[in-house]
Formats: C-alpha cells, sequence, structure tokens
C-alpha cells in the first residue's frame, strides 16, 4: 500500500473519470460526508457530473489524451481543488499502475488497489501465469513472451481450434480476435496487433483456447488493508455483443451452489495471492455442457483492478455499497462483515443504454441528446451521466446510462427492466434501447439460456417499422397541427366542407421515406400508411390509434422535425416535403462520407488510383469499432483523407470520379 | 345574454321527418361534390405517370395541416355545363377556397386539371373572377396553382373572351391594393393565360410541366408561320433565365407548393402579422347545431321560429332580442359567433312596415357600433295588402333597403329557406354585395313563387279577356300557367342558383356555425390588416 501515514484525513474525493460512473461515485462520497471533485474536458463543461460535483476543475481539450488520460493534469487538478484522495472511476487511468503510482507520488491517496497488483493483472499473460501458479483453472493458451508469427502459429497448433487471439495488455473487446479456421489466423495476429497497438501501445498477443457457448460469470470480491478478502457473489454478464458486455445479472442462472463456493474460492485466492486491495473482479468463462470434479468446469479469464461497470447488480443483491467501502478501505478500515455474513438477496439485472445503432453493426452514435426521462418505480436503478441538451461526442465511450432492475426473483427483475426500458426516454441520438428490450424479453434469456454466443445465435438487433407505429406518428402530427391551427382558428381546426381534402405526403421515418395520407373526418383522422388504415382520435397528449391507447411521447427539437417514444422503438420523424429535392443526398456516386465521428486508421488507396465498386478505400476507427469505407462507383479516386485525420460524421473522406459507363 | 329557450323536442316527429329530408337534400349535394372529386380523379393515374400531383393533392399540400379551409362555390357550374342532371359536373373544373398558408389566411384558386385539362368555362371564369373579388375585398393574398389548357376553342364566345380581361384587371387591382398574388405554374398557361404568371407578384414554375406563351407552337405557326419547340418558346428555364417571367424554379409540383410556402411565410402578410392571442374565442352552441336540420322544415312554407335555428349558430345559444314584441315577424338579435359579436337579422314571416322599421333601426344601429350584419334570409317578401300600402310598406321597405346597402359594417348573407322578390333585396340579397352568401340545399329563390306566378298571370290573362268580351280558352290558359310554374320552379333551386354562382356556395345547414365564424374572421382579419397600396414612379427597363 501507498497510503499516507495517516489516511483517515482526507476529506475531498477527486473522481477522475466523467458521466454515469463519476455521478455514482460523487453521490456515494457525498452521501458519507465527502466534499467532492469533478474533473471535466472542454466537451464536458456542462455535464451532470461536472455540475453535482462541490467542485470542478478543467483538464483540458475534448481528446481523452488530453483531459481524462492526462496524469498530471489529474494531479494538478486535485492539488487545486484540495482533494487528497482520487477515485478513478472505471475505464481511462483506472487501470493505469503509473497513475496509481504518480497519485501515491504526490502524497495522495489512490482508492483501488496497489500499482504492482495492477500492473501484474494488467498484464494478461503474466497474470495467467501467476494464476496458474495459485491454482486457478485456467483454459489451454500461450501467454509466452516470444510474439514471433512462427511461435505464435506453432502454440495454437498447440492449442487447437477454435482460438482467441487477445492483446495482452488489452480489455473491452478490443485487439480480440476470435478464429475458427486455420487460415484465418495470420490475418487475425495482424489485425490483433494493430488494434492492439492503437489502444493500449502494446502489441504483445496471447492465445487462448476459445469456448463457443461459454458463460461469462465474475466474481466480486473486496479486500481490505489487513488481509481481509470476501467474495460478494457472481455475476454473469453472458450477454455479449463483440465482448463488449450488454447485459449482466446476479445472480447467474446457470450456476450451482457449489460451482458458486468454487469459484468464490478462487477468486479470493487469486486476489490473496496478489495482495489485492480494495474492489475488483476475477473473470471466469463458465463450460456449461462440462463438469470439473464436483462443480461445473470454470476458467480464469482475466482479473480487472478496479469497479465495474456492471458493479450495481452486485449492490442490490447483497446491499453493499461497493464504492462507500472503496472510500473505507483507502481509509485503512478493516471490512465489517465475513464471507459467511454475505447473502444474496433476490436478483438483479443491470443493461448497458448505449449511444449506438444496434442495425447498424452497433456503430456507436453521435449527436445531441434531446430528451431524457428515466424511469422510475419499485426496484429501478439508473445510473446516468447524462442530461437533457448534451452532446455525444465520438471523443468517449457512448455509454450513456445504466438501468438495473431489482427482483424477488430472476423474472421479476427482468420484467421490471424490460418494463422501465418501455418508459425510459432518450431521444436525439440512437440508442440500443429497444434492443435491450427485445433481449430480455427473447424466450431464450428468459429462460437464463444466454451464453456469449446469444447476439450471434439470436438477431434481435432490428424491427421493421410497423406501418401502425408510423401512422401514430402522423396522427399526432396532425393532431398536434390542428392543436396549433386551434390557437389562430380557435373551435374550426380541423374543419373543412371539402371532403375531398386529403394529406397524401412521406414522412420521412429515420432514412425512410413512408407515403401517409390523412383525412379528417368526423369519427377521427383516417391514416393510411402502406394500405393499413387506422383512425387517430384523442388528443396529442391522449392518442388513441382504433380505440386503443398508444403511449407516445414526442420530443420537437425544432423545425419539423420529431422525435418519437413509443414503448417498443425510438422514431425520429420529419417531413421531407419541407425541404428541397436532392437536399439531403449530398453525398452521390462517387462521394464517399464517414458514417461516425472517427480516427482514419488506414486508407487503401492513394489519388489517381483505379478503384473497384465495393473495394475497401478507408477504415476508419471510432470508440471500439472499426469501420470499412468502400467505393459505391469504379472510377479513379481523385481526393482521400489521410491516416491520423480525425473526421466528422457526414464529413467527406474521398472522391471518386466515376468511369463513364459508355468506356 | 340569455340563453334561449328551446321548445324543440328532437324526439318528435316533424323533427325527425325535417331532418331526414333535410339530411336528404344534404346528401345530394354531397354526392354532386364528390362527382366532380371522381371525374378529376380519373386522370389520377396520369398524373402519376407525369410525376405530377393532382389538383386537389396540391391544394392539400399548400395549406396548413389542422387549418380550416373553406371551399368556396361547390356546384358552380351545375346544370350549367350540360341540362341533364345526371351528368353534369358541379365544380365549374376550379377549385376555390379560403385557407390558411404558411401561417397566413389565402385565397387559393386551382385549375382542376383533371377536368378538360383545366380548361376554362365561363362557369369557371365567374367562379374564379368571385376569388379574386373576395380576396380584393378581404385583403387576402391570391395563390394560383395553374394548369389550364385556357379556353376551349370549340365553345368560344365573344363575350366570355371580352369579359375574360377582368381576370387580368383584378389581378392589377390586387396588387396595386397591396395584396398580393402567387402563381405556380404546374402546367401550361396558353395565350391570354400567359397573363396569369405576368400579372402575378411572385411566379414559380414547375421544370418540365410549367409553360407560358402568348401564342404556343400550333398558333404561332398559324400566325407567323414560326416554327418553335415549346420549350425554347415558354419553358421554365427559359423564362427563369432569358425572359424572367419566372422568380422561383421547381423540380416538380411538391417542390413548387414547398416554394410557394416559403414565399407566403416570407411575406409575413395579414394573419401571420397577427398575435394568435388576439383572437377571440367563444362557447359552442349550448343548443347542438347538428339540431338544425330537424328544427328547419324544407318546405318553406311551414313556420317555424328562426330563433331555434340562431341559437344553434351563436356563441352560448345566448341571444339578446331586439324589440321582440315589435313587428315579431322580422327578427333582430345580437349575439357574438366565435367570440365575435354580430347583428342577425332574420324571418319568422313576411316583412311588415314594423318589422321594416325595426330591421333599419338595428342595421343602423350595427352600422353605429360596427358590429358585423348576418342575414338568415326566409322571406317570401313585404306584406302586401291596403293597410300595408297605406301603412308606407314601400317607403319603409325602401328604407330597410337603403339601410342594409349603405350600412358600412361587413355583411353575410345565408339563404336558408325562401328568398323571394324584394324581400331577397332588403334581405341583402346577391343585388347588395354581401361579403359572403351562402345558401343551404332547402333554399328556393325567385321573384316570387311559381304557383304565385302562375296565378298572377292568369288573373291578368282573365281580366284581358273580359275587357275586350273574348271568350276565355281555359285549357290554353292551364297549359300556359303549367308552363309558368315549370319556368319558376326549375329556377328557384338552391342547387340551380349556385349552379349559376348566385352565391359563395351550397352548405350544409349544420356547418353554418363554422363556415360563418371562418367568413366573420377573414372578413374582420381582412379589414384590420394593413395593406401598402402601391403607387410607384416610373420604372425604366
Amino acid at each position: 500500500m501507498t497510503h499516507p501515514e495517516n489516511p483517515s484525513t482526507f476529506d475531498t474525493v477527486l473522481v477522475a473519470n466523467r458521466g454515469e460512473i463519476a455521478v455514482r461515485v460523487i453521490r456515494s462520497a457525498r452521501a458519507h460526508g465527502y466534499r467532492t471533485v469533478a474533473v471535466y474536458s472542454d466537451a464536458d463543461a456542462g455535464a451532470p457530473h461536472v455540475a453535482l460535483a462541490d467542485d470542478a476543475v478543467r483538464l483540458g481539450p475534448a481528446p481523452a489524451a488530453d483531459s481524462y488520460l492526462d496524469i498530471d493534469a489529474v494531479i494538478a487538478a486535485a492539488r487545486t481543488s484540495g482533494a487528497q484522495a482520487i477515485h478513478p472511476g472505471y475505464g481511462f487511468l483506472a487501470e493505469n499502475a503509473r497513475f496509481a503510482r504518480a497519485v501515491a507520488d504526490a502524497g495522495l491517496v489512490f482508492i483501488g488497489p496497489t500499482p504492482d497488483a495492477i500492473d501484474l493483472m494488467g498484464d494478461k499473460a503474466a497474470a495467467k501465469r501467476r494464476m496458474a501458479d495459485a491454482g486457478v483453472p485456467l483454459l489451454p493458451g500461450y501467454q509466452g513472451t516470444d510474439q514471433s508469427d512462427e511461435t505464435l502459429l506453432a502454440e495454437a497448433d498447440r492449442i487447437g481450434l477454435p482460438l482467441m487471439v487477445k492483446a495482452a495488455a488489452g480489455g473491452g473487446g478490443k485487439g480480440m480476435r476470435l478464429v475458427t479456421d486455420a487460415r484465418d489466423l495470420p490475418d487475425a495476429l495482424a489485425a490483433a496487433r494493430r488494434e492492439a497497438t492503437s489502444a493500449f501501445g502494446d502489441d504483445t498477443l496471447i492465445l487462448e483456447r476459445a469456448l463457443l457457448h461459454p458463460r461469462h460469470v465474475e466474481i466480486q470480491v473486496l479486500a481490505d488493508t489487513h488481509g481481509n478478502v470476501v467474495a460478494l457473489g457472481e455475476r454473469d454478464c453472458s450477454v455479449q455483443r463483440r465482448h463488449q458486455k450488454v447485459v449482466e445479472e446476479a445472480p447467474s442462472p446457470a450456476i450451482d451452489a457449489v460451482t458458486r463456493a468454487a469459484m468464490q474460492q478462487a477468486a479470493v485466492t487469486a486476489a490473496a495471492d496478489i495482495g489485492y486491495v480494495g474492489a475488483g473482479t476475477v473473470e471466469f468463462l463458465l463450460d456449461v455442457e462440462r463438469r470439473d470434479g464436483d462443480h461445473q468446469a470454470f476458467a480464469f479469464l482475466e482479473m480487472n483492478t478496479r469497479l465495474q461497470v456492471e458493479h450495481p447488480v452486485t449492490e442490490l443483491v447483497t446491499g453493499i455499497d461497493l464504492v462507500e467501502w472503496q472510500l473505507r478501505v483507502a481509509r485503512g478500515e478493516a471490512l465489517a462483515f465475513g464471507q459467511d455474513d454475505i447473502t444474496l438477496d433476490g436478483h438483479a439485472i443491470e443493461v448497458r443504454l448505449y449511444a449506438e445503432d444496434p442495425s447498424n453493426g452497433y456503430l456507436p452514435q453521435t449527436g445531441t441528446v434531446e430528451a431524457w426521462q428515466p424511469p422510475t418505480g419499485a426496484g429501478i436503478r439508473v445510473d446516468a451521466g447524462i442530461a437533457a441538451g448534451q452532446q455525444v461526442t465520438a471523443h468517449y465511450d457512448p455509454m450513456l446510462a445504466k438501468v438495473i432492475a431489482h427482483g424477488r426473483d430472476r423474472d421479476e427483475a427482468r420484467r421490471r427492466l424490460a418494463d422501465a426500458l418501455d418508459r425510459l426516454v432518450c431521444l436525439g441520438v440512437t440508442t440500443n434501447r429497444t434492443f435491450l428490450a427485445r433481449v430480455l424479453r427473447h424466450p431464450v434469456f428468459a429462460e437464463g439460456g444466454a451464453t456469449t454466443s446469444f447476439l450471434t445465435d439470436h438477431d434481435v438487433t432490428g424491427v421493421d417499422l410497423d406501418p401502425r407505429d408510423v401512422a401514430a406518428v402522423a396522427g399526432w402530427r396532425q393532431l398536434a397541427a390542428t392543436a396549433d391551427a386551434e390557437r389562430r382558428s380557435p373551435g374550426l381546426a380541423g374543419w373543412t366542407n371539402a371532403t375531398w381534402l386529403v394529406d397524401s405526403r412521406p414522412l420521412r421515418v429515420g432514412t425512410d421515406d413512408r407515403v401517409v395520407s390523412l383525412q379528417a373526418t368526423v369519427d377521427g383522422i383516417v391514416v393510411t400508411v402502406d394500405d393499413q388504415r387506422v383512425l387517430v382520435t384523442g388528443t396529442p397528449d391522449a392518442l388513441r390509434v382504433d380505440g386503443r391507447p398508444v403511449h407516445l411521447t414526442v420530443h420537437r427539437p425544432g423545425g419539423d422535425r420529431l422525435l418519437v417514444h413509443l414503448p417498443h422503438v425510438d422514431l425520429d420523424v420529419s417531413d421531407p416535403t419541407g425541404l428541397p429535392p436532392g437536399a439531403d443526398d449530398a453525398a452521390g456516386a462517387g462521394v464517399l462520407v464517414a458514417p461516425m465521428h472517427g480516427a482514419v486508421t488506414a486508407v487503401a488507396a492513394t489519388v489517381g488510383q483505379q478503384v473497384e465498386a465495393g473495394s475497401q478505400v478507408v477504415v476508419m476507427e471510432a470508440m471500439k469499432m472499426e469501420h470499412v469505407i468502400r467505393a459505391d462507383v469504379a472510377g479513379t479516386l481523385v481526393e482521400v483523407v489521410d491516416v491520423g485525420d480525425q473526421v466528422g460524421v457526414g464529413a467527406v473522406v474521398a472522391r471518386i470520379d466515376p468511369v463513364d459507363a459508355d468506356g | 345574454m340569455p340563453l334561449f329557450q328551446s321548445r324543440i323536442n328532437p324526439s318528435s316527429p316533424e323533427f325527425r321527418a325535417n331532418r331526414a329530408a333535410m339530411l336528404e337534400l344534404v346528401e345530394q349535394m354531397r354526392s354532386l361534390q364528390q362527382r366532380a372529386v371522381d371525374a378529376s380523379h380519373r386522370r389520377a393515374d396520369r398524373f402519376a405517370e407525369r410525376g405530377q400531383l393532382t389538383p386537389r393533392q396540391r391544394v392539400a399540400r399548400l395549406l396548413d395541416p389542422g387549418a380550416p379551409f373553406l371551399e368556396l362555390r361547390t356546384h358552380a357550374g351545375y346544370l350549367v355545363d350540360t341540362d341533364d342532371p345526371e351528368r353534369s359536373v358541379p365544380g365549374a373544373s376550379q377549385i376555390t377556397g379560403i385557407g390558411m398558408v404558411a401561417g397566413t389566411r389565402c385565397m387559393v384558386v386551382a385549375n382542376d386539371s383533371g377536368i378538360n385539362a383545366g380548361a376554362l368555362t365561363r362557369s369557371g371564369g365567374a367562379k374564379v373572377l368571385r376569388a379574386q373579388e373576395i380576396a380584393l375585398e378581404n385583403r387576402l393574398p391570391l395563390v394560383m396553382l395553374v394548369e389550364s389548357a385556357g379556353a376551349n376553342l370549340l365553345e368560344y364566345r365573344v363575350e366570355q373572351w371580352a369579359e375574360g380581361g377582368r381576370f387580368f384587371a383584378n389581378m392589377a387591382r390586387l396588387s396595386a391594393a397591396g395584396v398580393p398574388v402567387i402563381t405556380v405554374l404546374h402546367g401550361s398557361s396558353t395565350a391570354g393565360g400567359a397573363y396569369m404568371p405576368g400579372m402575378s407578384d411572385v411566379v414559380i414554375g414547375v421544370k418540365g410541366r410549367g409553360q407560358a406563351f402568348l401564342a404556343g407552337p400550333p398558333l404561332l405557326k398559324a400566325a407567323t408561320g414560326e416554327i418553335a419547340e415549346a420549350d425554347d418558346l415558354g419553358g421554365i428555364d427559359m423564362h427563369a433565365t432569358v425572359s424572367g417571367l419566372i422568380e422561383h424554379v421547381a423540380e416538380d409540383d411538391a417542390d413548387g407548393l414547398r416554394i410557394a410556402r416559403e414565399v407566403v411565410g416570407a411575406m409575413r402578410f395579414g394573419t401571420a402579422r397577427m398575435p394568435a392571442t388576439d383572437v377571440p374565442d367563444g362557447d359552442p352552441p349550448v343548443l347542438d347545431p347538428d339540431e338544425i336540420a330537424g328544427v328547419v322544415p324544407v318546405d318553406y312554407r311551414t313556420a317555424y321560429d328562426v330563433r331555434e335555428v340562431i341559437a344553434r349558430i351563436v356563441d352560448g345559444s345566448r341571444i339578446l332580442d331586439f324589440k321582440p314584441r315589435y313587428g315579431p315577424g322580422t327578427v333582430c338579435v345580437e349575439a357574438a359567433v366565435f367570440g365575435r359579436p354580430v347583428g342577425i337579422v332574420a324571418n319568422n314571416g313576411p316583412i311588415d312596415n314594423d318589422g321594416a322599421q325595426k330591421a333599419t333601426q338595428f342595421v343602423q344601429r350595427c352600422g353605429q357600433l360596427g358590429t358585423p350584419l348576418v342575414f338568415l334570409q326566409n322571406i317570401t317578401g313585404y306584406m302586401v295588402g291596403t293597410a300595408s300600402e297605406r301603412g308606407g310598406m314601400i317607403k319603409n321597405g325602401s328604407k330597410m333597403i337603403q339601410a342594409v346597402t349603405t350600412v358600412d359594417v361587413p355583411r353575410f348573407t345565408f339563404f336558408i329557406g325562401a328568398s323571394f322578390g324584394a324581400g331577397n333585396y332588403g334581405m341583402c340579397g346577391q343585388g347588395y354585395d354581401p361579403r359572403f352568401s351562402f345558401t343551404w340545399p332547402n333554399a328556393r329563390s325567385g321573384v316570387m313563387g311559381a304557383e304565385q306566378a302562375a296565378t298572377t298571370m292568369r288573373i291578368v290573362a282573365e281580366q284581358r279577356a273580359e275587357k275586350k268580351g273574348e271568350p276565355l280558352d281555359e285549357a290554353m290558359l292551364d297549359a300556359f300557367a303549367g308552363q309558368i310554374v315549370n319556368q319558376y320552379a326549375a329556377q328557384e333551386a338552391a342547387l340551380v342558383t349556385s349552379g349559376l354562382g348566385l352565391d359563395d356556395g351550397l352548405i350544409d345547414p349544420r356547418d353554418t356555425r363554422r363556415v360563418l365564424g371562418i367568413v366573420l374572421a377573414t372578413a374582420q382579419e381582412g379589414d384590420a390588416t394593413d395593406v401598402r397600396p402601391v403607387s410607384f414612379g416610373v420604372a425604366r427597363p
């Protein structure tokens, strides 16, 4: 421990993070009487965590490297604000041993484990070697320092397929490649190295036997500076996409009591072995198809030396505030409970609300959160760091909030969470809200049978637009227009003696134009979409379609645009008739635009070169995603961005002079 | 104001019979209206193929969603194009009406080019002229959606051509009076029609479809022998870039209407400049306006209390009866409609001396207060007879006509039953230029009733025969009387008078409150609109 002589002197905590976790840490710290200090980049000057804290210090410009990852700036902020302790949250500097050392060197308290523990577990290969020695079960794999292709290929052959290639320094799915065919291995190694270099500045890879349908189960541990370690049960994070967790729950629906005890013991062993302090997570893969002695087979995956995103599910079932205990441990307090005191009450499930488009390869989305209304209700907890009016930029992780439900059993938690998602209003930026609800309502998930391959086995990314929803929105627009007209023509709005007056126009829903016909009748508004006819009645605030209530929340951010929340779908609706034709197709044939904010990581062709339609021209990376931009037409490349360029969504990244079709 | 105490029992047999008969007339009116829609719609596929919107789609796209739209002269031209009631298409292939465009109350005129390519008929011409007059009088920007083959050469009438000049004169008057005229050229606008864009303040031309030339290629060849392509002669591109006739080029019909809305919105004219908070509002009638259909006997010879109608039109069914016991056959009441005070003159019988004097006083009092006047005509005439004549009926009737003619407030006339003889005049008939006039489908009009006319002719013939000592040819007299009955009766019906353009349209009696609300607002907001009549110096080209 690098704690100062008398740690109990700290009364001001700086939270070196942003978003929901900064908000969440500030809440607990404040609840226990600490003064709180937020830090922020220029992009976050108006963010909720800044508003919430007692004090706030600017770190630097928007890019994380110049702000939240700038160790000197963070420590300077602590000095400026008089903070004596720093909570790193997760991500950014949370698992950066150099930072932990710098904090200690500055005479401040780092609320987390020792730098040595961070270092050890941060090197995935070294960690595996250490755990093997401690007797923690492992998957067959290679964690060696010889990184030649030759050795890696030979080791891969030894381990057998399927195989996972991982960045040794990695996390969060970066630099990970699943290989099921030996011929793909060289390409996978190259890609993983490229991602690892760009993400961690270290291209060391490890190889590991891949389980194709494993469950991801992890144990929360809590350790004090007096040698006490307890396990706080497990979390099941099996529902993942591209190794990114989507749904997390506690306890796991797939684990039996004997296995839980064995896994907890393995986790406590792991933590104790490295002298871990504070809250940490030991991740395991659970092989539901195999048993190992009296328990289900599991293998150590890695240890996260920080508070996890999904920690709230553990808090809800154990009743223990993990941030409170991080603070208490950092002050040198001993744990007030032993392993036998820990009981699990009911079930909790968490989902991560991301600004992303599941139906478009989970592409991160940017924009302005125009409306934000988190759900409330029995058993519902929302950890959020956003507010209406806030920009979601490409600078940071696109996670907006976590929604967590607690119930007396799994199904109650699941129902509550799905219902909470139906009611959660987040408009302006495309989110995975309804995708999450579809996951929760999927029979395989409902039965507790989801493994890490759930999302590849079951496509719940998108649903077809229901014409009735379009009709409901069109009817709402008409009722709202009528209500507006009522101000100028009280008692007369919506009336005409021209019984033929049918307003037929396209309505743009997302990027789709749907022709909608509206006719005012004595019974209500007859709305026709795609040959489906419905009767819309009521008021904009209490809409009925064919007599049934439609719970529709509409936000008007300006102009003709409507952001519509329906329980099962969010719609971005506008009236294209208000725009000149062609106003929205800036990019025609041969004009390639960035689908998101991000950095250009590769350019496959040079100016003057011939490109084929469909060939790769530019590779971009935004957050954790690589996105390939392909030529939409064959021709000569006349303009292209450079590697390293930051481009905004919709920016032109390349222009192609199309080959004349006539030759 | 006291609440009117109704004596109507909506479950009585009379009420039900009245309602059934009235609704049958309304249904007939509606089905004729639909005939024009259907006739035009037969060409809808052709419009779609050409990437065009149909004329009615254009109107719908132009108007503000949710705002009221009052279509005018829906039955103009009925039985004028042909005397076959089964084949005649009402509407005169023009669509005119008052609606909101980008927050501005406008007069909309659209050529119904689904019918005979929008060719202009005499009824159609009169309908458009009336729309222009309304626009001028009520300061409504005129938006014209033009696609017209022009006048039909096969049905050429010299007087139609000569009178047609009034179109363009009216456009000049509107513009000079400070009331903007905007034209969307959806199709061709040939010969005289070329002055439509020429006389407009702003012209939006739809690429590929809009055309304007004084002489199209055939006439040009006939006139000078020159052979020219239509596009070179008067295409949108030429007019936008060379002649300068056109201000805005639209990609298609929809784009043209979008631009028209932009243009109108940018004017900030009339209602667009008036805060909506200033718009008055009123309670709906306590007595259901829908009951009007059962209150009114369709045969005007059956008497009823017209207050039962008024109470179903005015705010809160509240009326202040003016001199109810003096000349009780003439009903004068004060009330409000959508929060706007009105003076209503109506009839519970012929106008007698007392009634005429009361009406004169009431009209003058409304003039003194600036209260708009509403005339509900159900009048068989001024009272005749020795007592009436000796009481000064001519004099008193004249005073009433003088007052009605000269009072300086907006006047609105509804033909709700009988409209006969000088009664029509005293009750602000067509000749008195009411701001707006509308007709219920049960209404009948004429110099006198058909039976009275026949009887009058019979008496005159009998007297002449007696004087000359000739024998009376009863058979010939019967035939003659029958002929007169037919001649008068054939012209009495509301469908006929409305077809002839003697009003601003047939309406469902149950819509009277709404129609009155719209025209009242139109007139009062028009009067409140600041216009800037133009008188410029002479600009050199």
